[in-house]
């Protein structure tokens, strides 16, 4: 792997070392995600008797992770471009919640689900869930390692501490791995270049060998996908089979002492504007944040 | 748009919405797919070899937004689950238990009150002394057996929807797609083949977008259940399409607001407590407060079509309401957790379509289910979704198509005989009174409910287009024609809707927001409701002849809309609808004030499917 940084301006692709010519062969994508609240919901830590838990956590309206999200429509995207491919989600979540949040995943692009029936609260060790996604990931029947690129968020929106996908990739063995990635390119011989987010609005574009390697997301570039009634048919033949398969998981379960739990404070003064200028809402938000 | 390429697909029943109805339908039909050894009961007819493809589209972002709380009876779900207890398998449900309903006294001296009112007003103040002591309120020492609903359930139908979903999902015999709204049935002749899905990746005004369209896919199937509510696009388009039967309307109205707050510790109320109100903050305005476990409770207000004015915002009445001593002695120091809104069809069996016809049938509050009588809808939804389940399985054991002859042998026959079309009847005119003002409706209610609907009031029904008064009107006496010009004025100039400033003009208070029981409407909208739309569709909400709404002087759509999607535009211009604030509760079809030239029975505001809407199920 070799990487060198760019502006956003100048962000294109960039090969340093001549890459050793192959050809390149379907890719096996392997995104992790799993849901979160629907990021709209109002929620409230409260202590259960073993982990910090939420309020009415069972019956928050969930959706996929968005860090997650954008990963599993680029590696939809990136399938679709690379014949042969196949992509798998990797799903770690209660089973009934998980069942209800593929009706709407599963309209969006083609995927395999892997569900494994475990905690998806916000109070599991990053460790354990890395484990528990790398030994489903290492079941996957036919699991190619030459092929693999292990997808998934840079963070998640209720698990925060942004190493699960290095971990996931350590588990597996897999030592290329870029964080907080925007773009990648699939060359015809398997190589791959990648842009990655870094400080001060730039990005580092790195060149890849090939697979495997594992890809932790930021946005990406894609617009969510509009639901497709043929795409959630053809999904459901999976679906339906990996949830009632779907083996249940201990994680988050007294391995980790949570001492306090809290939201931030809150102030909320909601105006609905649309012709306004950035310049006028900005000034408006700097006083209303003066007080 | 007839000239678009659109990809088709195949299913053996196709259902369009998954409300209680639905929810009813399928649970009774997935129960007859297997055989006792496991394997299909019945063979897809589009894919041979497999088993029946039943597909239910659901227009929300999930199944079980949008909808609200509600104590029901619950005769007919429990039937349909005799070995168990309800209120141990919906989250937050509870057995109904201390039922109130209350008077309430106007504090203020700020609402319309007419002369049978004002009566009404003075037998409950001078009959306090025998009823319950409560703060500008009097509580019946007695409610009728036809309003009680004790042995029921207090439950919000948003998680006992979700709850069913996940029971029928995890069945694998049912596939319930949410975020997926349903344009339009796809006719050959008179005869329903399926259903089109809406358009996405267009713009506004529906104009594809090149790089993203996606045209609205077609679902061919031989039987479509809609059960998609009383302004559900389908429905609707089979009531253009058929008419309604001779001497049926769909006059009767009402929209439910409703918030689930947070009870503060003081609240002394236990899980189960009904209460129902009355008389206040309009004497047309109806109010209830339903407690669920956890310290939360349900409560909001109804709206009525026969609420003749035109400033008839529904959220300030609601805040207005929440602050009525009887009220708010409960919840002060409270936290609104949800909010939402929706339409009643309120017609009852008056309003009943034709049920059926080649290759779909209706079942559902759109088909004229609810009773008008007892309040109930949830559970008589359900109970049609149930018979039409029988009567389908029926037709698929003797391997007969899903024609109309067909379809009224079995499922029309089955809700004719049931005790659910006998207590429809019952309840047919209990609120026709209410044509003619609150005290003739509150008598003929009595009337119909006591006498098992042998005795009722009559009066002349005509659609809310014809009822609504004017700003002049309404306000007579109470605002100077030169003070209500101005307002009208400025509010114009401002883009505002009217009801707050005249509201206050009128001499209700202003709100005082807390931030937590209390707060803005857009606050409420987003903290309460959680709404929001994918982009990619068109408008759902537009106006039949812009050229009406230019000189319409009411404009109760932007009055009575929910969440402020519908807002004053540029001087002399239609309203503006913004379609990321709408929550789908369809007042405005029902409250525009201007008749559809070619059809009076008709509105100028046109509702078709849209995405996207409330993100909140514990309404």
């Amino acid at each position: 792997m070799c990487s060198l940084a760019l502006g956003p301006a100048d962000c294109t692709q960039m090969k340093i070392n001549q890459m050793e010519n192959k050809t390149m062969e379907g890719l096996q994508i392997v995104v992790c995600g799993t849901l979160v609240p629907d990021p709209l919901q109002t929620l409230e830590p409260v202590t259960t008797p073993t982990v910090p838990g939420l309020k009415n956590e069972t019956m928050l309206p969930s959706v996929l992770d968005p860090w997650a999200a954008h990963s599993l429509y680029e590696a939809a995207n990136l399938a679709k471009k690379v014949p042969g491919s196949k992509v798998y989600l990797v799903s770690l979540g209660p089973k009934a919640k998980l069942q209800q949040l593929m009706m709407t995943v599963a309209q969006k692009v083609p995927f395999e689900l892997v569900a494994i029936d475990g905690s998806a609260s916000g109070f599991t060790d990053a460790m354990e869930v890395a484990k528990t996604l790398a030994a489903a990931i290492e079941a996957i029947p036919g699991l190619d390692k030459a092929r693999l690129l292990v997808f998934g968020g840079c963070a998640s929106a209720s698990r925060d501490a942004g190493v699960t996908m290095q971990l996931i990739g350590e588990q597996l063995g897999i030592t290329d791995q870029f964080v907080g990635v925007d773009e990648i390119r699939m060359s015809d011989d398997g190589s791959f270049s990648v842009l990655e987010r870094i400080e001060g609005g730039q990005y580092l574009a790195s060149t890849c060998a090939g697979a495997p390697a594992v890809l932790a997301w930021a946005t990406g570039s894609l617009p969510e996908p509009p639901n497709n009634p043929q795409v959630g048919m053809a999904n459901m033949r999976f679906v339906i089979p990996a949830l009632q398969k779907a083996r249940p998981v201990a994680v988050g379960v007294g391995s980790i002492n949570f001492e306090k739990s809290e939201v931030p404070a809150q102030k909320r003064a909601t105006r609905i504007v649309k012709d306004v200028s950035a310049d006028v809402i900005a000034a408006e938000i700097v006083e209303w944040i003066k007080g | 748009m007839s000239a678009i390429e659109r990809m088709k697909m195949e299913a053996d029943i196709v259902c369009v919405g998954f409300g209680p109805a639905t929810a009813g339908f399928l649970t009774t039909l997935t129960r007859a797919l297997l055989k006792e050894d496991g394997t299909p009961a019945f063979e897809s007819k589009v894919m041979p070899g497999m088993p029946l493809q039943i597909m239910c589209y659901e227009r929300a972002d999930d199944i079980g937004f949008g909808v609200s709380g509600v104590v029901t009876k619950a005769t007919f779900i429990k039937a349909s689950f005799p070995d168990k207890d309800l209120t141990k398998e919906i989250p937050n449900a509870v057995a109904a238990g201390d039922e109130k309903v209350a008077y309430l006294f106007d504090y203020l001296g700020a609402s319309q009150r007419d002369p049978g009112t004002m009566f009404v007003d003075a037998v409950f103040k001078g009959g306090r002394f025998f009823m319950g002591k409560c703060p500008e309120a009097a509580e019946l020492p007695w409610i009728p057996p036809f309003l009680r609903k004790e042995g029921g359930i207090v439950m919000s139908i948003g998680s006992f929807v979700s709850w069913i979903g996940a029971e029928l999902m995890s069945s694998g015999l049912v596939q319930i797609w949410p975020g997926t709204p349903v344009s339009e049935p796809v006719f050959e002749g008179d005869k329903v083949v399926g259903v089109r899905l809406a358009d996405q990746g267009v713009d506004l005004q529906g104009n594809p977008d090149p790089a993203n369209f996606m045209p609205g896919m077609d679902i061919h199937a031989p039987l479509v259940v809609v059960g998609d509510g009383p302004v559900g696009a389908v429905g609707r388009t089979l009531d253009d399409h058929f008419g309604l039967p001779e001497g049926n309307h769909q006059h009767d109205w009402a929209v439910g607001m409703k918030a689930v707050i947070e009870l503060p510790e003081s609240c002394t109320l236990k899980p189960g407590t009904v209460i129902h109100t009355l008389g206040y903050p309009e004497q047309e305005i109806f109010g209830f407060m339903y407690v669920y476990p956890d310290r939360t409770a349900s409560l909001g207000i109804f709206v009525p079509s026969w609420f003749d004015s035109p400033v008839r915002t529904t959220y300030t009445y609601l805040q207005h309401w929440m602050q009525h001593p009887y009220i708010w002695r409960h919840i002060e120091g409270g936290r609104l957790r949800s909010w939402g809104a929706k339409s009643l069809q309120e017609s009852g069996v008056r309003g009943e379509p034709y049920l059926t016809g080649d290759g779909y049938v209706r079942i559902g509050e759109g088909s004229g289910t609810t009773n008008v009588l007892t309040n109930s809808g949830v559970d008589e939804a359900w109970h049609s979704g149930v018979l039409l389940a029988e009567g389908v399985i029926d037709l698929l054991q003797r391997d007969e198509p899903f024609t109309k002859a067909n379809l009224d042998a079995t499922y029309v026959k089955r809700r004719r005989e049931d005790k659910l079309n006998a207590d429809l009847q019952k309840a047919k005119r209990a609120r026709d009174g209410f044509q003619d003002g609150f005290f003739k409706g509150m008598m003929g209610t009595g009337m119909t409910g006591m006498t098992n609907g042998a005795m009722n009031v009559s009066s002349q029904s005509r659609p809310p287009s014809q009822r609504i008064k004017t700003l002049l009107e309404t306000f007579a006496g109470r605002i100077s024609e030169q003070d209500l010009a101005a307002a009208v004025a400025q509010c114009a100039k401002d883009k505002q809707p009217l009801h707050d400033t005249l509201m206050v003009l009128a001499g209700w208070p202003e709100i005082k927001m807390d931030g937590e029981l209390l707060m803005s409407h857009q606050d409420v909208l987003f903290k309460g409701g959680k709404v929001q739309a994918a982009g990619g569709f068109a408008n759902h909400v537009t106006f039949a002849h812009p050229e009406i709404c230019r000189t319409c002087k009411e404009r109760t759509c932007i009055e009575i809309c929910s969440a402020q999607a519908i807002m004053p535009g540029e001087e002399g211009e239609p309203p503006e609808f913004d379609r990321e604030k709408c929550i789908h509760c369809g007042a405005c079809v029902w409250s525009c004030s201007k008749a559809l030239p070619e059809d009076p029975e008709k509105t100028n505001v046109l509702f078709g499917a849209g995405s996207g809407g409330l993100h909140s199920n514990e309404n």
